[in-house]
């Protein structure tokens, strides 16, 4: 005898505790399948396109703190490298190894976060998402020293960085590596080979290569697709052209390995940081720019990095005033989200949750 | 090793190859295209080999007053590079531009925020509707006249 079941439609968001923010998402279940998806947005709208256009070149650097507030330093870095192309200027190398410092602090920060929430969505409540609040903690204590702020962070200025770091920076960094690695490891020996886990993830919502491509997913989302694609590489920005590291590349596609590359990618970043400890010269740390940039009118560019969820840019058109004419962000989180169907469609209701955690969203950069 | 730009005048001649029609210029960056042409453009840009650009990076307008420009921002995986191509619309009524949702799938909510935002419409596309606000507002945000 066959039980027949009626589709239902269920609204998951935007007040749900997994949904990384305020996302919504419209869902109808046959059973326990996922037939439809339907994603919602706009409950964190706030407009930073507009507001930039109100504001001058170096108070838009706020604004980009508050996109996505868990990689705050690498929106900074993103923004100033498209001002600075503007403006058709180079920051000194000191400034340039600090960016990177900082930068990949900031990733290890954000993937402890990706990570953490992850295994957490598995039903790992509490343990493994505290041990990644461990150690990123030590990162804001790290940030707080060099710029007083621990999440909106606004370091980094066209041009360079708003201060040098300051001496008793380096041993604490000196110490935070050190403990990280042992921190680290722990999480690794807890995760990484866990068979709960990876019953529960491997083989799970595979994104095929040409998908992925088609869908312009960027970032750890598409490296585990299988695509060796990092704009760090590619288009080496600030130190990454003097620096040496690995792009971890996935192999079966699925939820293990987008988590799996995050974790690989923790470890590249550690190893970039110890170059720029080694290579950092003594130096100014910014530019001497006036207070007021004004660019070339008619003049526009387009300045992305590779941010801790993928390709992050902004797009600036300058009409000779103080203001940027035009300032779009082009938002890894959203365009990620694209693939939401092939993502979601087929799988089961308990998939769902953990799928969508391991394209690592947020939502402050989703909705602008 | 660094993705190479191509130049709008290596684009446009390109282009101009195969879709003479299409092909209204270009400027130091990018190649301009006919605005009814521009899902033959993607099209011809995405499947000839010689381009190969798979990987649609984003869609951006901009509100210049008399007029808006679409610009594309694309990249070749395999060959490893960049290129951009930008259309022109004149006027600030009923807006609309082919949609390249079905030649790149990553336009879609693009294509939607830019509805939403800046009132260019999208013909073609499957779920052409408010993506940041909500059904029923009045009027588009990020254009200049609005306040």
């Amino acid at each position: 005898m066959t039980i027949r079941t009626e589709p239902m439609t269920v609204n998951v968001g935007p007040q749900h505790p997994s949904t990384h923010g305020v996302f919504r998402v419209r869902i109808t279940f046959d059973g326990e399948d996922i037939v439809e998806v339907e994603p919602v947005f706009g409950y964190l709208h706030r407009g930073t396109e507009k507001l930039a256009e109100e504001r001058n070149y170096v108070q838009v650097v706020t604004l980009t703190d508050r996109l996505d507030y868990t990689s705050s330093m690498i929106n900074n870095q993103a923004y100033c490298i498209a001002v600075e192309r503007l403006l058709g200027v180079e920051p000194p190398p000191r400034a340039k190894y600090l960016r990177t410092l900082t930068a990949e602090l900031q990733r290890i920060a954000a993937h402890l976060i990706a990570v953490g929430f992850f295994v957490q969505e598995l039903g790992a409540f509490g343990t493994p998402l505290m041990y990644a609040f461990r150690s990123r903690e030590r990162i804001l204590e790290l940030f707080e020293m060099l710029c007083g702020a621990r999440i909106t962070v606004s370091y980094m200025r066209p041009g360079g960085v708003f201060a040098d770091a300051p001496r008793e920076f380096w041993p604490a960094l000196d110490r935070f590596l050190e403990d990280f690695e042992v921190e680290f490891a722990e999480m690794e020996q807890l995760l990484l080979e866990n068979e709960i886990l990876m019953i529960r993830t491997r083989g799970v919502s595979p994104i095929p290569p040409e998908v992925a491509v088609n869908n312009s997913v960027s970032g750890p989302v598409l490296r585990a697709s299988g695509v060796n694609w990092d704009w760090r590489k590619q288009d080496p920005y600030d130190a990454y052209d003097q620096v040496e590291f690995d792009v971890p590349v996935g192999s079966h596609w699925d939820n293990y390995d987008r988590f799996w590359v995050r974790i690989q990618e923790v470890h590249q970043s550690l190893r970039i940081i110890r170059q720029c400890i080694e290579q950092i010269e003594p130096g100014p740390a910014r530019l001497e720019l006036p207070l007021v940039l004004r660019p070339d009118p008619g003049r526009e560019a387009y300045g992305r990095v590779e941010a801790s969820k993928g390709e992050l840019a902004f797009y600036l058109v300058s009409d000779g005033g103080i203001a940027p004419y035009r300032c779009k962000i082009r938002s890894p989180s959203l365009i990620n989200l694209t693939i939401i169907e092939e993502l979601l469609v087929g799988w089961k209701l308990a998939d769902m949750i953990v799928s969508l955690g391991s394209i690592d969203i947020n939502m402050g950069e989703v909705d602008r | 090793m660094a993705v190479r730009e191509w130049a709008g005048q290596e684009l446009s001649e390109a282009l101009r190859r195969e879709l003479p029609e299409a092909v209204e210029g270009f400027d130091e960056t990018a190649a301009w295209v006919n605005p009814s042409q521009v899902g033959a453009a993607a099209i011809f840009l995405r499947d000839e080999p010689s381009l190969d650009f798979r990987f649609l990076n984003s869609i951006t307008a901009i509100d210049y007053v008399e007029y808006f420009d679409v610009v594309y921002h694309l990249t070749s995986l395999k060959q490893q590079w960049c290129a951009v191509f930008k259309t022109r619309l004149y006027g600030r009524q009923d807006l609309s531009l082919p949609s390249v949702y079905q030649v790149w799938k990553g336009a879609d909510y693009q294509e939607r925020e830019i509805w939403d935002l800046m009132g260019v419409y999208f013909e073609g596309h499957p779920n052409m509707k408010r993506i940041m606000l909500w059904e029923g507002f009045e009027g588009h945000p990020l254009r200049k006249d609005f306040l």
